[in-house]
């Protein structure tokens, strides 16, 4: 067992920026777990342009958006030890990983958590039909094409339109394949504008919104889809079904935080983001572990990943330098028109940057954080997607010491 | 010349696997001929994995006799060939009067047969057992159990083949013709010859009976659905959850795996079509409906994924389920096995009717022992299983044993080689699934699925389009993106 002040684990967009952080902020004893052989977690994937805007305001690529941190990781000599997988974390942040020269494991003063997401699949949809192959993650298909340099077919056919999904769109059509369509459940796209336009539109891949496949067809490899509309409760709308011919099916139906260290350890998981419930120092209802990145909540952008994963940095020093923890007893929650907030518990006594996804579109519309019904802050918004995560500053000055905080669009 | 068998088994399912086995307790060339590329592709794998008690079935049948004598080998069989098996016990729920009255008559089945622990339990101690479960009273059996059906037909194939049984995948008989006293099999791969053949077809059973000469079966398929939940609720049902049952039909029931998920499941139809395995979405919706009157713990966010089976049950002109059919009619098709109608519990049963074959075979020819007959079978040692000293010599003595692949189910590198380089011979995707795991967890292979296929490829020689996910022709990828195909 050996002590450190600080087990990193995950060594993507969040634990990089995390450590630099750290390192920043005087603590030297600590080392970042990554499971990959190398560190850059899916940004190393991810091959499109677009990283960076807000942090560097120039457009990278996801490895070189990655590299910048790694760079800065290893000019501090920061440790980090790579093809490590945690296996077990618990609550008195005892980290074990194996790796290929034996098992590790740490005590830890505090631990990071930083593991990012995972794709929910064919699965946890439900969709009903065969079993062939042919159905893909989108991840899984830009793993397959980025680092493997395999195609994963010809005629494709995309279900969700998050991000990924419509980036793979345009690649699998820059590789020569034939994207038919995607289709989308929600009256809206789930992923962000910028895609649509650079990914579909560019490419006259349509897009069709409230549709969604009902059956899968083919008993060896992928042969077909079924197609229909839904409802306003997402329901299918019989007769409205509509046969594709492919051999590929995409799903891009949204991410989940990588929580499955969590449950280990007793964290408590806020069912809405699937993620840690946090206070404002993101510390989780255990002490001394902290979250940030996608495996908190998911992000639209990594640029917001490495922000929150620097303010989390801050928080870790402080702790580990022995800083006395603020009680956090303010409930934040999640009013009207809000999907979920991060963090889920606040102290009244300190800023904090409210993060918060919409349940809608909306047009010329207010955000407001309420305190037993009293106005605290607010944000106008010409327009606010739930693609897009939304952040708030609230100030510790206009706080009482008693009372939930609720968000809610007006 | 074709080289001649003694036997040759058609069928590589559970029971096929098992008749395997048993033979090559004896001197006698032996093959397996399966039309699909591994073991256990359809009924074997594609149940609730529940070791039965007997008591549901009807006084006097084979199907009663084989699933009390198999149960109670159980353990055995699981010391030799290393697979899961829990004895974990089940319960059947009950509510009303007319419930108790058949649990009664279902306990006095169980006894004639031959089933002991059978105990009927009141509201109080029922909760004990399963906490959340919904009912007034139980018929608790404390000799069920729970195992993995595809280890276990892998770990009898793996057996079996280790004591000298050849296994051809992906050999389809599409023709059988007697020529004096030996049997020859057609298959898409060239003929093969035999004196004594073993029908072991399962959902093929009639097709193969009628190449046999040996017609007028009534086989219908029986098809269910089930649910599978995420491994964290497992921890929340302690053994299977059934209904009161009839002797045709279980029920709907909760049943936890041996690795922790849980199935909900079957509801059952007839069906024409023997090879559809399409999970509606309105049996979906109805499963996890009927299933939450039992086990309140059915949630849609935990449902990781679904799966159809069918049962090929033989019936009579009225459509009566009949008893199993195993046979040798020596007036139309001497030194033929002809297995019909192997259904539930023919998971519990298989080493029993695997006997039973061999029996009938032996009151016609006496067999040479085979004398280095080796009953016991080790399988892939399951890292995640393993405690933390043991994982720390595992990674000492090969360190492929510290790289994890599958991140959900814990499977390292050199788990998935040793399933790669499996003894039969296997090389799908969904091979190296059920006998690692890999790809099973929350992520469904979303994260190593192409570190496998890469290894595939790597280990094998092969290209990217010759990986198969399962049936022939499920072909994963095109090839390579870019650069040499």
């Amino acid at each position: 067992m050996e002590r450190k002040e600080v087990v990193i684990i995950g060594g993507g967009p969040a634990g990089l920026a995390a450590a630099v952080e750290l390192h920043k902020q005087g603590v030297r004893d600590m080392v970042i777990l990554e499971r990959e052989d190398r560190l850059g977690g899916i940004l190393r994937q991810c091959i499109h342009d677009g990283f960076g805007l807000g942090r560097f305001g120039e457009s990278l690529s996801g490895p070189e958006y990655a590299q910048a941190f790694i760079d800065e990781v290893q000019a501090r000599g920061i440790p980090y030890e790579t093809g490590a997988a945690v296996l077990e974390l618990t609550c008195d942040r005892k980290v074990t990983a194996a790796t290929r020269s034996g098992l590790r494991q740490y005590e830890a003063k505090a631990v990071v958590l930083a593991m990012g997401c995972k794709e929910r699949s064919r699965g946890s949809l439900g969709i009903p039909g065969e079993r062939p192959s042919g159905v893909f993650t989108a991840g899984s298909a830009q793993a397959y094409m980025n680092l493997y340099n395999r195609m994963p077919g010809r005629e494709v056919v995309i279900l969700g339109s998050g991000d990924i999904g419509m980036i793979m769109a345009r690649r699998l059509t820059l590789e020569g394949a034939h994207v038919q369509a995607v289709f989308e459940l929600l009256p809206h796209p789930s992923g962000l504008p910028r895609n649509i336009v650079q990914c579909l539109d560019d490419y006259d891949i349509p897009l069709y919104l409230s549709h969604t496949v009902t059956e899968i067809h083919g008993r060896t490899r992928l042969t077909g889809v079924t197609v229909a509309e839904v409802d306003v409760d997402r329901r299918p709308i019989p007769g409205t079904e509509q046969e594709y011919t492919c051999d590929t099916l995409i799903l891009s139906v949204g991410l989940i935080p990588e929580n499955q260290l969590l449950e280990g350890a007793g964290i408590v998981i806020d069912p809405r983001t699937n993620g840690a419930a946090v206070d404002e120092a993101l510390q989780t209802s255990v002490p001394g572990i902290f979250s940030a990145g996608n495996v908190l909540h998911v992000h639209d952008l990594v640029d917001f990943v490495s922000l929150e994963a620097e303010t989390l940095a801050r928080s870790v020093a402080a702790y580990v330098a022995g800083t006395p923890p603020v009680p956090c007893n303010l409930a934040v929650e999640a009013g009207r028109g809000v999907g979920h907030t991060v963090p889920q518990r606040v102290s009244g006594t300190a800023d904090f940057t409210l993060s918060l996804r919409v349940t809608g579109h909306y047009r010329d519309c207010r955000l407001v954080v309420r305190q037993d019904g009293r106005e605290v802050v607010s944000k106008r918004m010409k327009k606010a997607i739930p693609a897009e995560m939304v952040q708030l500053a609230v100030k510790a000055g206009n706080l009482r010491r008693i009372g939930a905080l609720e968000v809610s669009v007006e | 010349m074709q080289e001649q068998y003694d036997v040759i088994v058609i069928g590589a399912g559970v029971v096929g696997s098992a008749i395997a086995r048993e033979l090559s307790r004896y001197r006698l060339r032996i093959a397996v001929l399966e039309k699909n590329l591994d073991v256990c592709n359809e009924t074997s794998g594609r149940n609730s994995a529940v070791v039965h008690g007997g008591f549901a079935n009807p006084v006097g049948s084979l199907k009663a006799r084989f699933c009390v004598s198999g149960n109670k080998m159980m353990d055995k069989l699981a010391a030799e060939l290393d697979f899961p098996f829990k004895r974990c016990g089940k319960v059947l729920v009950g509510n009303t009067p007319a419930d108790m009255e058949q649990l009664q008559r279902t306990m006095e089945q169980g006894a004639i047969n031959g089933m002991d622990g059978l105990e009927l339990v009141d509201e109080a101690r029922l909760h004990e057992l399963v906490p959340a479960v919904v009912g007034k009273f139980a018929m608790w059996s404390k000799n069920s159990g729970i195992m993995d059906p595809f280890l276990y037909t892998i770990a009898l194939a793996e057996n079996a083949h280790a004591n000298g049984v050849s296994y051809f995948f992906d050999h389809e008989v599409t023709g059988i013709h007697r020529e004096t006293d030996v049997y020859v099999l057609q298959t898409g791969k060239g003929d093969f010859r035999t004196r004594w053949v073993v029908n072991a077809a399962g959902l093929g059973c009639k097709r193969i009976s009628d190449m046999l000469g040996i017609t007028g079966y009534r086989v219908v398929g029986s098809r269910s659905n089930y649910i599978i939940l995420h491994k964290r609720m497992g921890r929340l049902l302690p053994m299977p959850v059934y209904p009161v049952p009839n002797n045709v039909y279980m029920g709907i029931h909760v049943t936890p795996t041996v690795d922790g998920n849980v199935t909900v499941g079957p509801d059952a139809e007839n069906t024409d079509k023997l090879d559809d395995y399409t999970v509606p979405q309105k049996n979906i919706e109805e499963l996890a409906a009927s299933g939450t009157v039992l086990w309140p713990h059915i949630h849609k966010k935990d449902q990781i994924r679904t799966f159809a089976g069918i049962q090929p049950k033989l019936v009579d002109e009225n459509g009566t389920v009949q008893d199993y059919k195993i046979e040798i009619r020596d007036d139309i098709a001497p030194q033929a096995v002809n297995l019909v109608g192997i259904e539930s519990p023919g998971l519990t049963a298989s080493v029993p009717i695997a006997q039973y074959v061999v029996e009938l075979m032996r009151e016609r020819e006496a067999f040479a022992e085979n004398p280095a007959f080796n009953p016991c079978r080790k399988g892939i040692v399951r890292f995640a299983d393993c405690t933390p000293a043991e994982q720390a010599r595992l990674i000492a003595s090969d360190q492929d044993y510290g790289e994890l692949v599958c991140g959900c189910e814990g499977v390292t590198k050199a788990e998935l080689l040793a399933a790669i380089h499996n003894p039969l011979g296997v090389v799908t995707m969904t091979g190296i699934k059920y006998r690692t795991r890999a790809m099973m967890g929350g992520c469904q292979g979303g994260f190593c699925q192409m570190k496998i296929e890469q290894m595939i490829e790597q280990e094998l020689g092969c290209r990217p389009q010759e990986v198969c996910y399962s049936r022939k022709g499920s072909w994963v990828l095109t090839g390579n993106m870019r650069g040499e195909a």
